[in-house]
Parts: structure tokens; C-alpha cells; sequence
């Protein structure tokens, strides 16, 4: 049974595509086969992250419109077998995205994959709105920030009205993924600390992503993070995520601050 | 009008057996001239067309002399109006024709109750409270001027409860929330845990920089004290 799973936040920059990328890639790793959409009409990022953008023929929009054939405009991922891209447009903007045709191509995508990961542009209009219609799942990107926090809310307010399963009565499973967490600051008290952001939320959590200089590396290269360095901390965390996604129970460690063997030693000396 | 039960039961052999039923039947009384009577009807009718559709109309001709022929043109502009006549009474069988609705006796009145005659209709007094047992998210308006809103859960911030009543919220209260919006100065406002954004009730307002900030993170009630808003803890 294939689970149609969007990635969303309301807010920009949180790290949906990252987080698109590497889920993706993460449960293509574990054997299932994969599709990640990129829904961001008009500001495409995923084939970026995912080292797709020189092979981009068709897209998301040509399939909607009928131009093209679903098989044309998927891409196999080059490193691994069961993962595939189906791109968004850059020339067009979200109003060329129709319900009924986006609610075909999920359709035939539920078909032929496992596991169709729907990576939904920032805001809630269109584009934010049909990529969430037909979900059965949903992850909720969060910075530990309040405007990030609120912006969640809000999605979430949406994932419980205006989809698919929301309008039969059904519930869309949904899981917070708070990304960018910096130990340090969390530490000095200048970040949301997890325990508000899911009090505040009220959804349970599927992962804590710690800010790494690993994201932004494995992005320039067009690599999703857990392909690139699977034993670096986000890939790590994006794994056990990933895992908890497939219903499976792992223990939740939050991010803490690494001390060097030099600042253990004269830790005690400076404070 | 009044209405007039007409029963009629006769058993007189074991093989046929005839059972009784009473109904209920309009009775037009009319009076001269017709002429008048008739656009009396009219104007029933254009009030509210189809008014005598379906049901049984009996004429009671005692109230007035009319011939043979005068009964019969009765008749038939009631059939021009869609009122078919059921049965004529209070007039000598001789006026009457073959044509002609059928004599009755033994009318008896009775009231007209309409409820037998039209499907009974829902009237379930509207509900006096709202319930929302799921949080309300940011975004979201939930907008109730009948009564009293309970949330069983927090309010986000972004997000607003108008009430025509009190609201109750079993949890933070981040967002906005307004209650007695319809003039109900006695409406207060119950929360768990108090981060307002905006408390109002009856129009009088608090913002969040003017609520006190030993209030903050505990749960408390707002209400009115001739024209300002008291926040007071609630333990």
C-alpha cells in the first residue's frame, strides 16, 4: 500500500527540500521505492539537492497538463536503484497546477511506488495547498524559532481541514521533524527548547535534526545529506527518522554539545 | 374555516368487510357573492400557492340558496383553483347531480391540526455551546455568537474564539479570544495557562502588553467590572 507522505512547514527556509531529499533517500536506501515531487512551481530546488537538474526533460506540470507521459518525466536517481525524482517547472507558476490533474498524477504514482514524498514551496496558498490534498502523511518541518512554530501551527490547521482525508472524516497522520537545532544555543536558552515547540503543536515527534555544516555541504555537491555522509549527525538523525516513519521504535536522543578533549579538560578550569 | 371529521363505518356482512377511517377535511362555507368569495380564496392562494393541494375540502352550502347550476359553476372554478371537492353538504339532495361531488352528513367539527398533514419538521432548539475537543490552530476563527465555546485543548497564537458567551479553554491560551460579543457583559473567559495575544469581552479589550505579567503561564479568568477588564489567577 503506498503512502503519499508531504513534507511542508507555512514557513520559507526550514528545510523542507533537505528534508524532502533526505527521507527520500533514507527510505530508498532501506529498499523501498521512492518518488520524491517537487511541488515548488516556479522556484524548483529539489533537483538541485537531489544532482537531477541537468537531466530534467519533462515536469510535474507537463504530466498535469498532459504534454507528457508520467514515465517521461520521472528521473532515476543515479546513486540508487529505487529512488526517483518528478521535478517541478522554473518557467511556470503554481496556478498551472489543477486539483483534478495533480490528483491523477498521485494516483498513478501511488501505483508504482512505495512511498511518494511530496515536497510542498513555503506558504499556504496553491501550490502549499495541493501538495498536501492527497496525503495520507504528513511531516512538519519546525525550526525551534516562534515564527516557525506558529507558521506550523497553522499547516497543521490546514492538514486537518482542506485534505483529501480531512474532508471524509479522516485524520492525516502528522509528525513534527524539528530541523536546524543548535545544541549550543539551545544550551544558552536562545532557541525554542522541544519541549514548548510540541507543546505547542500538540503532534508528536519523528525527529530532531541538528544545524550542520554537513547539509549545506552535501547540497552543493546535489546530494542528499544521508547519501553523502551517512555517518555524519544530521544524516544519522534523518535515518532514525525515516525509521520511525516506517513504524518502527527508536529512541530519541536530542542533539547535546560536543566538548573537544581540550575544552573537557580545562572546561572546569574556565567556569 | 373550521375543519369537520366525517366517519362513516358499516359492517353489515361477514364477507366483505368494510372497516371505518375518519379524516379530517377542510370546509369552505361560502357566501354571496361567490364572486367575492372566490377572490377571497385567490388571495389565500396567492400567499401561499398549493395551500389546499392534496387535501380534502368539503363545501357547506347551508349558509346560502344557490340552483343547480350556480352549485355546478362552483364547482368547477374550485377545480380551475386545483381544490377538488370532496363532498357537498347542508344543501338538498335534489340540487345535486350525478357530475357533483357526493352529499355528506354526520360532519362533526373538530380542530385542524397541521401536524398530521405535513411531515413533522426538526425543530430542535439551537444549541447553546460549542464544543471543540481538538486544538485550535493557528489561522483558524471559530466564530460562535449563540453561546458559550469550550476548547479542550490550547488556542495558538494567530488563532481566535469569538463567543457570544463565555469561552473555556482547557489548555494555553496563545491566541485571541473574544467573549459577549453580542452585548453580554456577564461573559467571562477561562483558560488554563494565560499567553493571550487579546482577551475582549463585550467589546472592552486587553492586549497582550497591558496584561499583567505575574499572570502569564497560569491559568486565570477575565471578566467585566463596570467597564474594565479584571484578569485575576484562577487558584
Amino acid at each position: 500500500m503506498a503512502k503519499v507522505l508531504v513534507v511542508t512547514s507555512g514557513k520559507g527556509g526550514v528545510g523542507k527540500t533537505t528534508s524532502t531529499a533526505a527521507l527520500g533517500a533514507a527510505l530508498a536506501h532501506s529498499g523501498e521505492s521512492v518518488v520524491v515531487v517537487d511541488f515548488d512551481v516556479g522556484l524548483r530546488n529539489l533537483d538541485l539537492v537531489m544532482g537531477a537538474e541537468r537531466r530534467v526533460v519533462f515536469d510535474l506540470i507537463n504530466v498535469v497538463q498532459g504534454v507528457a507521459k508520467l514515465p517521461q518525466a520521472l528521473i532515476r536517481d543515479k546513486r540508487l536503484e529505487s529512488l526517483w525524482l518528478l521535478p517541478a517547472s522554473q518557467t511556470r507558476d503554481k496556478d498551472a497546477l489543477t486539483e483534478e490533474g495533480v490528483g491523477k498524477v498521485i494516483g498513478e504514482l501511488r501505483e508504482k511506488f512505495d512511498w511518494v514524498l511530496c515536497d510542498s514551496p513555503a506558504g499556504i496558498e496553491r501550490g502549499a495547498t495541493l501538495a498536501m490534498r492527497y496525503a495520507d502523511e504528513a511531516v512538519i518541518v519546525t525550526n525551534p524559532e516562534v515564527s516557525s512554530v506558529r507558521d506550523s501551527d497553522r499547516i497543521i490547521g490546514m492538514l486537518d481541514s482542506k485534505t483529501v482525508k480531512a474532508e471524509k472524516g479522516e485524520r492525516v497522520e502528522k509528525h513534527v521533524l524539528i530541523t536546524r537545532y543548535d545544541p549550543a544555543r539551545a544550551a544558552r536558552g536562545e532557541m525554542l527548547g522541544i519541549d514548548d515547540i510540541l507543546e505547542i503543536l500538540a503532534t508528536p515527534l519523528i525527529g530532531i535534526i541538528p544545524e550542520s555544516q554537513d547539509v549545506l555541504r552535501a547540497s552543493n555537491v546535489g546530494s542528499p545529506v544521508t547519501l553523502n555522509d551517512a555517518s555524519s549527525a544530521p544524516a544519522r538523525a534523518y535515518f532514525d527518522a525515516m525509521r520511525r516513519l516506517k513504524g518502527e521504535e527508536v529512541e530519541m536522543t536530542v542533539p547535546a554539545v560536543r566538548k573537544g578533549f581540550m575544552n573537557r579538560l580545562l572546561g572546569r578550569r574556565a567556569a | 374555516m373550521h375543519g369537520r371529521a366525517d366517519s362513516r363505518a358499516d359492517a353489515t356482512r361477514q364477507q366483505v368487510r368494510l372497516r371505518g377511517r375518519s379524516y379530517v377535511a377542510y370546509v369552505f362555507a361560502p357566501v354571496v357573492p361567490i364572486v367575492e368569495w372566490l377572490a377571497e380564496i385567490d388571495a389565500t392562494l396567492a400567499s401561499s400557492p398549493g395551500f389546499f393541494v392534496g387535501k380534502p375540502v368539503v363545501l357547506d352550502l347551508s349558509g346560502v340558496d344557490l340552483s343547480q347550476g350556480a352549485i355546478a359553476h362552483l364547482v368547477t372554478s374550485l377545480e380551475q383553483r386545483n381544490i377538488r371537492v370532496l363532498g357537498i353538504e347542508g344543501v338538498a339532495a335534489d340540487r345535486l347531480t350525478s357530475s357533483m361531488p357526493p352529499m355528506l352528513t354526520g360532519g362533526r367539527p373538530c380542530v385542524i391540526t397541521r401536524t398530521d398533514t405535513q411531515p413533522k419538521r426538526e425543530t430542535k432548539p439551537k444549541s447553546t455551546s460549542l464544543l471543540l475537543d481538538s486544538p485550535v490552530r493557528s489561522g483558524q476563527s471559530i466564530i460562535f455568537p449563540d453561546g458559550d465555546v469550550t476548547v479542550l485543548g490550547s488556542v495558538g497564537s494567530g488563532a481566535e474564539i469569538v463567543a457570544g458567551g463565555s469561552i473555556h479553554i482547557y489548555g494555553t491560551l496563545r491566541g485571541r479570544a473574544m467573549a459577549g460579543v453580542n452585548g453580554n457583559s456577564s461573559a467571562r473567559i477561562y483558560c488554563q495557562k494565560i499567553e493571550a495575544e487579546l482577551l475582549a469581552i463585550d467589546g472592552y479589550y486587553q492586549t497582550a502588553e497591558e496584561i499583567d505579567a505575574s499572570l502569564r503561564n497560569r491559568p486565570a479568568q477575565a471578566w467585566l467590572e463596570g467597564g474594565v477588564m479584571k484578569i485575576t489567577p484562577l487558584n
